[in-house]
């Protein structure tokens, strides 16, 4: 029959399996940029038209460089996989809302370039390449990379949660209004000893329940993206939820921070250490870290059981720079740090082979 | 045993409802049958009919050659109009026996005669299996004589009766296990006597409620002296793969390159166990076989019961034809099958089923760079590291892969179905134990 010739030059031929799981390369990393929504919309509500460009010129940058260089290296150009969206995206999470433009667009080009791309692009890289941007522009323009925080004066969303400023030193208010929330836990010491300020004060200045909730919810000022633990988390579950990411890296550097400095607080006689450790916990990168960057694939380890032991090393070198380090904060430093002794952790965790004793 | 499952696998989507409640039926029987020489694991039959000669049905037309090596019957009466060399599962110009349908029937819709073989010895059983041209019919054609022979020193304790089925799509061991009970029990007994021991698990994933049931009740209602029990097993691909079917049974492992046997355990396919029954008791050579015949595109998708050497051609028209062109036919399953590139090949022993997929259904993409998610890790039963081995094959570093361990993957495709990178990993594993095969053989 004629038909039945026809049929079969049109025939299939590849090897086994003949049917794969829907996630590939490109729905992973949309599904990623769109986990991250929230946060960064709700980024650009509290920071306003400038934190927006910033997020844009990042993306545009990232996407831009990896276009032209894939384009010269006369490689696919597969701008469209996501993959140099969310370095640009986060990117722009990582840095000062006020940042100067220019300083993110560079930023994002070196992250593509030299942080990926020279290393072999998508799957090769060592460091996250976001992180490394950063990274690079902290040493190359810290002050813009250190100051340029949006102000909350009392009359902003911070003082929601001061509900007694009178007989409160001048300079005691300066401190706990122009920095991070991580940076006034840092003067903490400071204004204990130096300026006389009470620890009753303390408590309302700083560690207030309304004060706790605003950085849950995400009424405090820091980088773009770190501001709403609330949205970042709901993000990270989505991810979770989508099988994306597996629980390993961000419920072991959560658990480890909160152990580690829960423990450092009481032992060291801090007159509030849940508090403190709520504000490690919820305020400054690590939500971000733990869920968004500390995750990535290409730079994290591939096994289960490497993962813990990466959650667990970041979640310690979170807490010695943030306690001991020059930083008041540590999580993008100590990812990178992790990201180097990926290749050591995989070698010693490999799984088990089937019929092989341990 | 709360646990009967193993490390690693994967959930695809089953695909099974196509044709899970499929009742087998017979396919008429083609005008033209090609036999191949090679429907096994082994050295081909050689044939030991000529062109003109009569044949009957069930009639032996290749004679076994070697230790590893299989008998081939007719499975069709008629006359042989050509030896020649056509496509085959297993190679491009396999040599074939060409029969033309004609004459009469001696088993097709006859009761055959149920002999005593209880008192037969366990030599003339397997001499039976042996003569019959059994092979494993789960889809790696091992010949069954062979493996029901292990080697003396090797202590066989326990006998494993594989009706997992996790492949998805494919039902013919499920509807048989439903349909045949007491035939499966009496073949659990026949293998059991000649392997020399009384105890067998027949493992079947929980997905399979009704043929789980079927032979449990058969087992309740019959007294036998032997020690046979239903597994449930987990459902989780690849559940059937030897190894890790003993380790969710018996949480036994097989060591690292060994057997089996080294477990002191012999794995049987159900619808093997069925053909050994049907070779020692009602004297039936190897001649037909249930298949599933499946896919969205198909007319009329079920179990069908088809005499080896029918090709794809005739199947396709017996179920009815396909509602539009197939981009991919599968010979086996989804997971494992094999895709033929011409629908002239014939139905063999290894054939468990036949999966039309249609262009949507098809995944070709290019494949990327490894990304390192890790997927491959998680879900790799034999503990590998498929993208560590596979950047290494595809570098030629074959120093490092071979530390590697690649013999020890199973090539269950798991982790090229997790993949997010579409990397064909299992193909380059294989393409490396084929290589390294042939070097060590020098
Ligand atoms: S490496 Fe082999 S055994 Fe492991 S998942 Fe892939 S195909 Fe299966
Ligand atoms: S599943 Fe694919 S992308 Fe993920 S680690 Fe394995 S090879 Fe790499």
């Amino acid at each position: 029959m004629p038909q039945k010739k026809s049929l079969a030059p049109e025939l299939v031929l590849s090897s086994a399996p003949h049917v794969k799981a829907g996630q590939s390369i490109t729905s992973i990393m949309w599904m990623v940029v769109l986990a991250l929504m929230p946060a960064t919309l709700y980024s650009v509500y509290l920071y306003g038209i400038h934190a927006l460009l910033v997020i844009c010129v990042a993306i545009i940058a990232a996407v831009a460089s990896e276009a032209l260089y894939l384009f010269l290296m006369k490689k696919p150009v597969t701008i469209l996989d996501g993959s140099a969206v969310i370095t640009g995206l986060l990117l722009a999470m990582n840095v000062p809302p006020d940042v100067p433009l220019w300083t993110v667009g560079i930023g994002s080009a070196f992250a593509i370039i030299i942080a990926k791309q020279l290393f072999g692009g998508l799957g090769f890289n060592i460091f996250n390449p976001a992180l490394a941007g950063r990274a690079f522009l902290m040493a190359s323009w810290p002050v813009y990379m250190t100051t340029k925080w949006h102000t909350f004066t009392p009359t902003n969303v911070l003082s929601q949660g001061i509900t007694n400023i009178t007989d409160m030193p001048e300079q005691a208010f300066d401190v706990v209004t122009q920095a991070t929330p991580l940076g006034a836990l840092k003067e903490v010491p400071k204004l204990l000893s130096d300026l006389h300020v009470l620890p009753d004060m303390l408590h309302n200045l700083l560690f207030s329940k309304e004060m706790l909730k605003s950085l849950f919810v995400g009424n405090v000022g820091g980088c773009i993206g770190e501001t709403s633990a609330l949205l970042l988390i709901l993000g990270g579950l989505f991810l979770l939820y989508k099988r994306i990411i597996t629980w390993h890296v961000p419920a072991m550097y959560i658990g480890t921070v909160v152990i580690f400095m829960y423990c450092y607080y009481s032992l060291s006689g801090f007159p509030y250490p849940v508090e403190a450790t709520v504000y490690h916990v919820f305020s400054g990168g690590l939500m971000l870290g733990a869920f968004f960057m500390a995750t990535d694939m290409v730079t994290s380890p591939v096994t289960w059981k490497g993962m813990l032991i990466f959650g667990a090393g970041c979640g310690i070198l979170t807490c010695v720079i943030r306690l001991w380090g020059g930083y008041p904060e540590g999580v993008s430093y100590s990812i990178l740090l992790m990201n180097t002794a990926v290749p050591l952790i995989d070698r010693y965790t490999k799984p088990r082979i089937f019929g092989t004793r341990a | 045993m709360a646990f009967n499952t193993f490390i690693g696998g994967i959930h695809p989507p089953e695909n099974k409802h196509l044709t899970e409640d499929k009742a087998f039926s017979n396919l008429s029987i083609p005008q033209l049958c090609y036999i191949p020489m090679q429907q096994h694991v082994g050295k081909p039959a050689n044939p030991i009919v000529e062109v003109g000669d009569t044949v009957r049905e069930g009639q032996l037309i290749g004679l076994s050659d070697g230790y590893i090596s299989a008998n081939v019957h007719a499975s069709v009466p008629g006359k042989v109009v050509e030896i020649g060399r056509y496509p085959t599962l297993y190679s491009k110009e396999g040599v074939c026996v060409v029969i033309e349908a004609q004459g009469a029937f001696s088993t097709s819709g006859k009761i055959l005669d149920e002999e005593q073989w209880e008192s037969l010895t366990a030599l003339d059983l397997i001499n039976r299996v042996a003569e019959a041209g059994i092979v494993g019919l789960g889809g790696a054609a091992f010949p069954t004589h062979v493996k029901l022979q292990p080697p003396r020193k090797r202590q066989i304790d326990t006998l494993i009766v594989n009706g997992s089925e996790c492949e998805p799509y494919l039902t013919v061991d499920d509807m048989l296990m439903q349909t045949h009970p007491s035939e499966i029990i009496e073949g659990v007994r026949v293998a059991l006597k000649i392997l020399g021991i009384t105890q067998a698990f027949i493992g079947i994933e929980k997905n399979k409620p009704k043929a789980i049931q079927a032979l449990e009740e058969r087992l309740t209602a019959i007294s036998i002296p032997e020690k046979i029990t239903v597994a449930p097993l987990k459902v989780k691909y690849p559940q059937g793969a030897e190894k890790q079917l003993i380790h969710s049974i018996l949480k036994r492992n097989v060591p690292s390159g060994g057997l089996p046997m080294d477990v002191h355990v012999v794995v049987q396919n159900v619808g093997t166990i069925f053909a050994i029954r049907e070779a020692v008791v009602l004297r039936k050579p190897l001649f037909e076989r249930f298949i599933t015949v499946t896919g969205e595109i198909v007319k009329k998708p079920g179990n069908y019961k088809a005499r080896l050497g029918t090709r794809i051609s005739d199947v396709i028209e017996e179920c009815g034809g396909l509602t539009e062109k197939p981009g991919k036919i599968i010979m086996g399953g989804p997971m494992c099958g094999i895709a033929v590139d011409t629908i002239e090949i014939p139905v063999v022993k290894g054939t468990s089923g036949l999966l039309f997929l249609k262009n949507e259904e098809i995944q070709v993409s290019q494949y990327r760079p490894c990304i390192r998610c890790g997927r491959c890790v998680a879900v790799c039963p034999a503990g590998l590291m498929p993208f560590e081995l596979v950047n290494a094959i595809e570098k030629g570093r074959y120093d490092l892969v071979e530390p590697s361990n690649p013999f020890d993957c199973i090539m269950c495709g798991s982790c090229a179905y997790c993949c997010p990178s579409k990397r064909p990993l299992n193909h380059f594993i294989r393409m490396a134990q084929e290589k390294l095969h042939k070097k060590h053989k020098q």
